[in-house]
């Protein structure tokens, strides 16, 4: 059994951003801020994609920034694009960045991806890419995230990590968090182009990287969410007034809202703590870390905005406040990874090793066989 | 942001880890369990010959001094070792008030004493009738009259709960009520009394989780006004330099780390009946996976106080985040861990059973129920979760104070 790893942080030189990532992170807000408020989120639903502000994203190179620079990206590291995350995942904004960062990122690692003919294009934004986070049964995978609007898709297909080109099908079947989810073919009928990116054990290691970047992009994204939330939660229950005070004013409120603050700052510091992880090179522990960033952000996201709701009484279930958006974008971003039950014990196996016994193998989603994810 | 270890403070986690390899003894942690003292008189003089007790802490109102983050690293290291630090966090933090509060004579008579190793303090905060709401303390210290040209004395009358090492202490750190009449955080003047003084007495008081605590008397106590720290009816002041050291830096939060450890290398070789390893079954790795996640959002919350003390800065609510998630996660942990434990998890030698640990292998000498006994405690101290969440509403959240 392997030990298991002490959690301690007794020497950290800095929490706060530099100069550089607060410029990242302010011009970053100015845009979703002024690009995406929450009408231009209810006008993309139901589909969840407003090509629109895909396009003004476009002009920032937000799309290519987590390509290198030598094959014509931004060259970010994994915090500012974790700072990038963290403001669109504020504002909902509904196109499939997170999706699009982990796709041309995993491109750009294997030199099929970067050389095919439409790279330039999905680093431009002008190609959209999305991953699918589980291995094709038969050819298709299910509830690709992005895959509604996507030109292409990267996953794995039998032994081989592929990337397809296909008609992204811009229609996607009705879902709790209005995003743009679709079955995607990975090879046969519809199939423009297929390139095989790796195969075997490059492919299953290329694979859980583009599993870890989308988590860390997501777990951002839903930190900026749970963030907005609370904000949105505090201001309703200042304005709101019952028994001739406002309801913020009551303490059975005031804790359940203070109880929120810990396990957010907690999510933002891990995120930050496993991108810059990534940044020193230490893949193998970035992905620990991602992935406790991904599980601890997908629950405080559930918790923040079930609580933001509840505060709202039954004006939060309308659909004419805002708080609902946030509520169902939290529950449905993360769960196209599949019950989060799966990840834990993903996390274990790192954590502790893998598991003796019957029907304990190396587990999906490492790319060594299949995954139930959230289809069955 | 710069998640990259510090040189100076590796080095200081090297310098202490060394320290405790050479200085603590089995037998003096087994003794601290034993005795619910967790204080070891030899340990702690080791530790105050090294200076670090003179050191102190630099940035809390003084220009040396060790570096806040050494401190934090400190006390985390003596929590993952099993060290009895109590004595060690009280003595650091009344050193740290009187240098800052004390007179000429705190700083010649006192102090040094402290330094040295040779003298502790227990905190007399808590009374009978006031917990969270401490500046209601009704112990009372009233001027004799009758001392024209001569010192003031005060008579002191009253009593003091959860006076930790006071059965240990040389000196009490007293929360009085000088003034009534005054609005109450006003009427409170703070003494740091000689426990030799006529008229002290305490009573053992046991607790759940195995520490024993006191109850402290204080009848017609005569307390010659050299012994005051700090201003008449300047009492919160000194409260509040109290509270500003205690916050996040002079503890350990992080017992969440040894309890997963501990419990994960004997998961690896306990079974269930039917055979199979506890760290094989499916439900035990995902709690255990949820626990380490807690260790990790702990960690960086936990150091954030330090970190920001050790930059210059005053942290605000930052000690009342880290010590509310900490708490709350430590008795999740300590939960999850007893029932995955099953009976085995009930078992506690050291409790009523006059000790014996170093006879029983290590997988059933009661870790499990000694982490389910202590993490209540851990709520509830140094500010309850209600008072830590109470902090972050108003001062975080900016709502409306409603106590």
């Amino acid at each position: 059994m392997s030990t298991v790893r002490d959690a301690r942080y007794g020497a950290q030189v800095d929490l706060e951003l530099t100069a550089d990532q607060k410029t990242v992170r302010d011009a970053f807000a100015r845009f979703f801020a002024d690009r995406s408020p929450l009408t231009v989120v209810r006008d993309a639903e139901p589909l969840g994609y407003a090509p629109a502000l895909w396009a003004r994203l476009r002009e920032t190179g937000a799309p290519g920034m987590g390509v290198p620079e030598k094959l014509g990206g931004g060259g970010a590291t994994a915090l500012d694009l974790v700072l990038l995350m963290q403001e669109a995942g504020r504002t909902l904004a509904p196109v499939p960045l997170a999706e699009h960062l982990a796709a041309t990122r995993t491109l750009a690692r294997t030199a099929a991806g970067a050389g095919a003919p439409w790279f330039a294009d999905a680093v431009e934004g002008d190609v959209l890419a999305a991953p699918a986070l589980h291995p094709a049964v038969e050819g298709t995978t299910r509830l690709v995230p992005g895959g509604a609007v996507a030109d292409v898709v990267v996953g794995l297909d039998g032994g081989d990590l592929v990337a397809v080109r296909s008609d992204a099908p811009m229609t996607a079947p009705p879902n709790h968090a209005c995003a743009p989810l679709a079955d995607r073919v990975l090879r046969g009928p519809g199939v423009h182009e297929r390139i095989v990116l790796a195969s075997g054990a490059d492919a299953a290691a290329l694979f859980a990287r583009m599993r870890t970047d989308w988590q860390l992009a997501t777990a951002a994204a839903l930190t900026g969410l749970a963030a907005r939330a609370l904000e949105i939660g505090i201001a309703y229950t200042l304005e709101r007034r019952q028994f001739d005070r406002p309801i913020a004013a009551f303490q059975a409120v005031q804790q359940g809202l203070a109880d929120l603050v810990a396990p957010l700052d907690g999510i933002t510091l891990l995120t930050a703590r496993a991108a810059w992880t990534d940044d020193e090179g230490d893949a193998a522990d970035a992905a620990r870390l991602a992935s406790m960033a991904f599980l601890a952000a997908s629950e405080v996201a559930r918790n923040t905005t079930y609580r933001a709701l509840h505060y709202h009484g039954g004006y939060g279930v309308t659909l004419e406040y805002d708080i609902q958006l946030f509520f169902r974008r939290a529950r449905g971003w993360p769960l196209v990874l599949g019950d989060p039950d799966e990840e834990y014990l993903r996390l274990a196996d790192r954590l502790f090793g893998p598991a003796a016994g019957p029907g304990t193998g190396p587990r999906a989603g490492d790319g060594a066989g299949q995954s139930t994810g959230g289809a069955r | 942001m710069d998640f990259a270890p510090k040189a100076s403070v590796e080095e200081f986690r090297a310098s202490i880890r060394r320290f405790i390899a050479d200085h603590l003894t089995a037998e003096m942690v087994e003794r601290a369990h034993r005795t619910g003292t967790f204080h070891d008189w030899e340990f702690h003089r080791a530790l105050a010959a090294t200076g670090i007790i003179a050191e102190g802490m630099a940035g809390a109102g003084r220009e040396s001094g060790r570096d806040p983050l050494e401190l934090y690293v400190l006390f985390d290291e003596m929590g993952l070792a099993g060290a009895p630090f109590y004595g060690l966090a009280n003595a650091m933090l009344v050193a740290g008030v009187i240098e800052q509060i004390g007179s000429d004579f705190h700083m010649s008579e006192v102090l040094p004493r402290f330094h040295s190793g040779e003298a502790i303090a227990a905190l007399g905060y808590s009374e009978p009738g006031s917990g969270s709401d401490v500046a209601a303390a009704a112990t009372r210290a009233e001027r004799i009259p009758g001392h024209p040209g001569d010192e003031q004395v005060w008579l002191v009358n009253g009593q003091k709960m959860f006076t930790t090492l006071v059965h240990e202490a040389g000196y009490v750190i007293l929360l009085t009520r000088t003034d009534p009449d005054l609005p109450k955080h006003r009427g409170l003047t703070m003494f740091l009394l000689p426990m030799d003084l006529p008229g002290i007495d305490f009573q053992a008081v046991d607790t759940m989780g195995g520490d024993r605590t006191n109850i402290t008397y204080f009848t017609d106590v005569r307390v010659p006004d050299r012994w005051r720290l700090g201003e008449v009816n300047g009492g919160w002041d000194v409260m509040k330099v109290a509270l500003a050291y205690e916050r996040g830096v002079f503890g350990n939060m992080n017992q969440g780390v040894t309890l997963l450890r501990r419990f994960a290398a004997w998961a690896g070789t306990a079974e269930r009946s039917d055979g199979t390893r506890l760290i094989d079954d499916p439900g035990v790795r995902r709690r255990l996976a949820r626990i380490a996640i807690d260790n990790e959002i702990t960690a960086l919350l936990a150091v954030r106080p330090a970190l920001l003390a050790s930059q210059g800065r005053l942290p605000t609510t930052e000690g009342s985040v880290a010590k509310l998630y900490a708490s709350e996660a430590y008795n999740r942990a300590a939960e999850a861990c007893q029932e995955m434990a099953g009976a085995v998890g009930l078992l506690s030698p050291l409790h009523g059973a006059g000790g014996g640990a170093a006879d029983l292998p290590d997988a059933d000498w009661g870790f499990v129920d000694l982490a389910a006994r202590d993490a209540p405690v851990t709520t509830i101290y140094g500010g309850t979760s209600e008072i830590q969440r109470n902090n972050i509403a108003e001062h975080r959240l900016g709502l409306p104070r409603a106590r």
